[in-house]
């Protein structure tokens, strides 16, 4: 038996032969070089010919790049802001990040409440009563189907056309429905409330904590040690001791109408209020299917299976199936937590100042077009990266462990 | 013995009929019932003031003085109590087809007939053949010899006068039309093993456009495009917004397509490799025809998408049905009753989009059962 026969099993790995590159259309390696090389040199020709077109223009109409325009006097007013923001004195610089500030202000409340309303109107969509269930549906196959900027044009309507303050309509003294927006009233902050919501965050570090030794100790033993009074007293007992102890202030200021308009309170201004509920109810329906098909994709026998295994409904839910069905359910809500924050662009068609309209107003004035375009893009993608690689990481966290 | 305890035994009660399937799915229990009642209570006086507001008290035609213009005060003094449908009857033509010359209106009328035929030929699977793309060439192009004139007879039409239903049929089908071929390519790019350069340029073009919002794409095509261009170019804001619809477009149909490709298994692939067949015979013949058949469904979702997202061309002022609605009810006599108008843009809007969303359920089920 000559060396070259030999079973490959016994004489162990070798290496592959070594492929040479032959000059020749009938190579794979090369022709896939060759493709690459012409799709690459289009799409670098293109861009330097956009480049060099823009650069052309940009000399003819004097316009210099760069970013030195943010630091330069603003002047654009903006009507809500969480920075102290002056147009007289503030910078472009400063009017973005708080276009910024309002954008994420918008995105992060609206994934809550449209988490929350989606879940509420997915399980309405499962009720074994007939009439909550149809609801549902009607809700979702109705507001699916109609482009989210009409509802916003017309949730910003009706926010417009509530009545002018002096005769708005009330909720006792406190909160007033006007054209001005909604007015709340507000808590006078102190340094008892700080040190209660600190307070607070720590009974929730600790309620963790707790609940995981309770676990460990279950898997240890068999028994496990009640958390609900351990919670109830960090997450209750903790602030309000710590609130207490500090003088139990507790003040509230409502809001009062001054000739033709509201003097203190906390104020929901159309633009946002308008903004908001429109993104809400457009994406609920949305998280609704989501939420719904993830239930369903829970094969009913687990239900049974954990019912005669004698769990209440209530642990069946939280500890058999909506771990399952939270699987189904992630992926697809990480994209309409995105598509929250995306469409939340749309606020510059009603005039709420986020960032593309503050962006869009900065390139109007300054005619820095490309700047502009590209920091609303590079702010896009970073939030959306966030959002990715956060959801990313709770998928992973939650994912079926496959041996 | 037996007789007795037989007879003790009574059958389970069973009520069949309305009352036994309300009693299944109204009234289960308290809780339920309570609901029952409470929404119905609800459902029944929301849809009674419905109707007074929209029909009964609602006025429909105002007089028409002889410079043609509307006489709002009837709507005026029905405010509050009654819709002022008026406003529809007074404004349908302006809404539907923007400015376009009055009495050549008939003409994007036939393109808005055209596009639903090409809708339905396109939904009928006796049509899913390679015959679909040349109606879809000869369909378009009708619509576009319509729309502008100049040839055949037809007056010469500009396209700033173009608006309402054909804006945004034309945005959304032509942007389909044109971002298929392009999402193919890319999700074909985005699989390729051999070409890593190609892969990363599809990778960068996809996650891009998907991480940025539409509007941002827009502004970029009204306020960007004009300096990518040489000197004395000028492409109107129509195209522009198109490309940046095809653009955007193109992104998220790649991801559709991209799941058709996986989904299919490899041995199909290697099959088609076997017989010796060339990358493009290979993806022409064998793998195209069997992914795009599986991601049918969620092709015409992603399109109702679009034909939903056109309307965000609003903001940079191009004159599609929303913007006609808007412009409607900013004219001084119909100052007030935007509501209305808001109604009939919801009703189109929904028109189309349950009609196509139906039809791609009912797709699902049928591939779902054929492919069992």
């Amino acid at each position: 038996m000559s060396e070259t026969t030999a079973d490959p099993r016994l004489t162990g790995p070798r290496a592959a032969p070594r492929k040479r590159i032959r000059l020749s259309w009938s190579d794979p390696v090369f022709r896939s070089i060759v493709w690459q090389m012409v799709v690459v040199g289009i799409v670098v020709a293109i861009v330097w010919y956009l480049t060099a077109n823009t650069n052309r223009n940009l000399a003819a109409r004097r316009i210099a790049t760069g970013f030195a325009f943010l630091s330069r006097n603003a002047g654009i007013p903006i009507g809500e802001s969480a920075l102290p923001y002056d147009p007289a004195v503030n910078t472009y610089g400063r009017a973005l990040l708080i276009g910024v500030l309002n954008t994420l202000r918008v995105a992060v409340v609206g994934i809550v409440l449209a988490t929350i309303l989606g879940t509420i109107i997915g399980i309405a969509r499962l009720s074994h009563n007939w009439l909550v269930a149809r609801l549902a549906a009607i809700y979702v196959e109705v507001l699916r189907d109609i482009p989210v900027l009409l509802q916003l044009l017309f949730w910003y309507l009706v926010l417009q056309s509530l009545p002018a303050p002096r005769q708005s309509l009330r909720i006792g003294d406190a909160v007033f429905l006007s054209n001005r927006g909604i007015k709340l009233p507000l808590l006078v902050w102190e340094t008892a409330h700080t040190g209660a919501l600190i307070g607070f965050l720590v009974g929730i570090v600790g309620t963790i904590l707790f609940a995981r030794r309770a676990r460990r100790r279950q898997e240890a033993t068999g028994s496990r040690p009640p958390v609900w009074p351990v919670a109830l007293v960090l997450l209750l007992g903790l602030p309000a001791a710590i609130w207490g102890a500090l003088g139990a202030p507790f003040a509230i200021e409502l809001p009062v109408l001054r000739g033709f308009n509201f003097v203190g309170g906390g104020t929901v201004s159309p633009e946002y209020g308008a903004l908001l509920m429109g993104l809400v109810l457009y994406t609920a329906a949305y998280i609704a299917e989501i939420v719904r098909s993830g239930i369903q994709a829970v094969a009913g026998g687990q239900w049974e299976a954990a019912g005669a295994l004698g769990l209440s409904r209530w642990q069946v839910l939280r500890l058999i199936v909506l771990p399952q069905a939270l699987r189904v359910i992630i992926p697809p809500m990480t994209s309409q937590y995105l598509n929250i924050t995306k469409n939340s662009s749309l606020a510059v068609a009603i005039g709420y100042q986020d960032v593309v309209s503050i962006a869009s107003t900065t390139l109007n004035q300054t005619g820095q077009a490309i700047e502009g375009i590209g920091l609303i893009m590079a702010v896009f993608l970073a939030i959306s990266l966030s959002i990715s690689l956060f959801m990313n990481w709770y998928n992973a966290r939650i994912a079926l462990v496959e041996r | 013995m037996s007789g007795t305890a037989l007879s003790a035994i009574r059958p389970p009660a069973i009520v069949l009929g309305p009352w036994g399937w309300a009693r299944a799915n109204l009234f289960s229990s308290w809780w339920s019932t309570a609901v029952t009642l409470a929404l119905g209570y609800l459902i029944l006086r929301w849809s009674l003031d419905f109707v007074v507001w929209g029909v009964v008290n609602a006025v429909w035609t105002v007089p028409v003085n002889a410079q043609g213009k509307a006489d709002a005060t009837a709507c005026y003094s029905a405010k509050g109590v009654g819709a002022c449908w008026a406003v529809i009857a007074d404004k349908y033509r302006f809404i539907l087809f923007g400015r376009y010359p009055y009495d050549l209106q008939w003409r994007p009328a036939v393109c808005i007939a055209l596009f639903i035929g090409l809708f339905v030929v396109s939904g009928l699977r006796a049509f899913w053949r390679k015959e679909l793309a040349l109606i879809w060439l000869v369909a378009l192009t009708a619509i576009g010899i319509l729309m502008w004139g100049g040839v055949l007879g037809l007056a010469y039409v500009p396209q700033d006068m173009w608006g309402g239903l054909p804006i945004t049929l034309i945005l959304s089908t032509f942007g389909l039309a044109f971002a298929f071929p392009l999402a193919v390519l890319v999700a074909l790019g985005r699989r390729s093993t051999g070409l890593p350069a190609v892969k990363l340029l599809c990778v960068l073009y996809v996650e891009l456009i998907r991480g940025v919002p539409l509007v941002s794409l827009l502004f970029m095509s009204s306020v960007m495009f004009p300096l990518f261009m040489p000197e004395g170019v000028n492409i109107d804001k129509l195209l522009r917004a198109q490309i940046a619809i095809i653009l955007f477009a193109g992104a998220y149909l790649a991801e559709v397509v991209r799941a058709g490709l996986q989904a299919l298994p490899k041995g199909q692939q290697e099959a088609a490799d076997a017989l010796g067949l060339t990358y493009w015979q290979k993806t022409g013949f064998i793998i195209l025809p069997q992914a795009l058949r599986v991601v049918i469904p969620p092709l015409v979702n992603t399109f109702i998408g679009f034909f939903k997202d056109t309307s965000l061309v609003l903001i940079i002022g191009i004159f599609d049905l929303l913007t006609a609605g808007k412009i409607a009810i900013s004219e001084p006599t119909w100052q007030g009753f935007s509501t209305e108008v808001y109604i009939v843009l919801a009703a189109i809007y929904f028109a189309f989009c349950y009609a196509m969303s139906k039809y791609s359920h009912g797709l699902e089920r049928t591939l779902d059962r054929a492919r069992r």
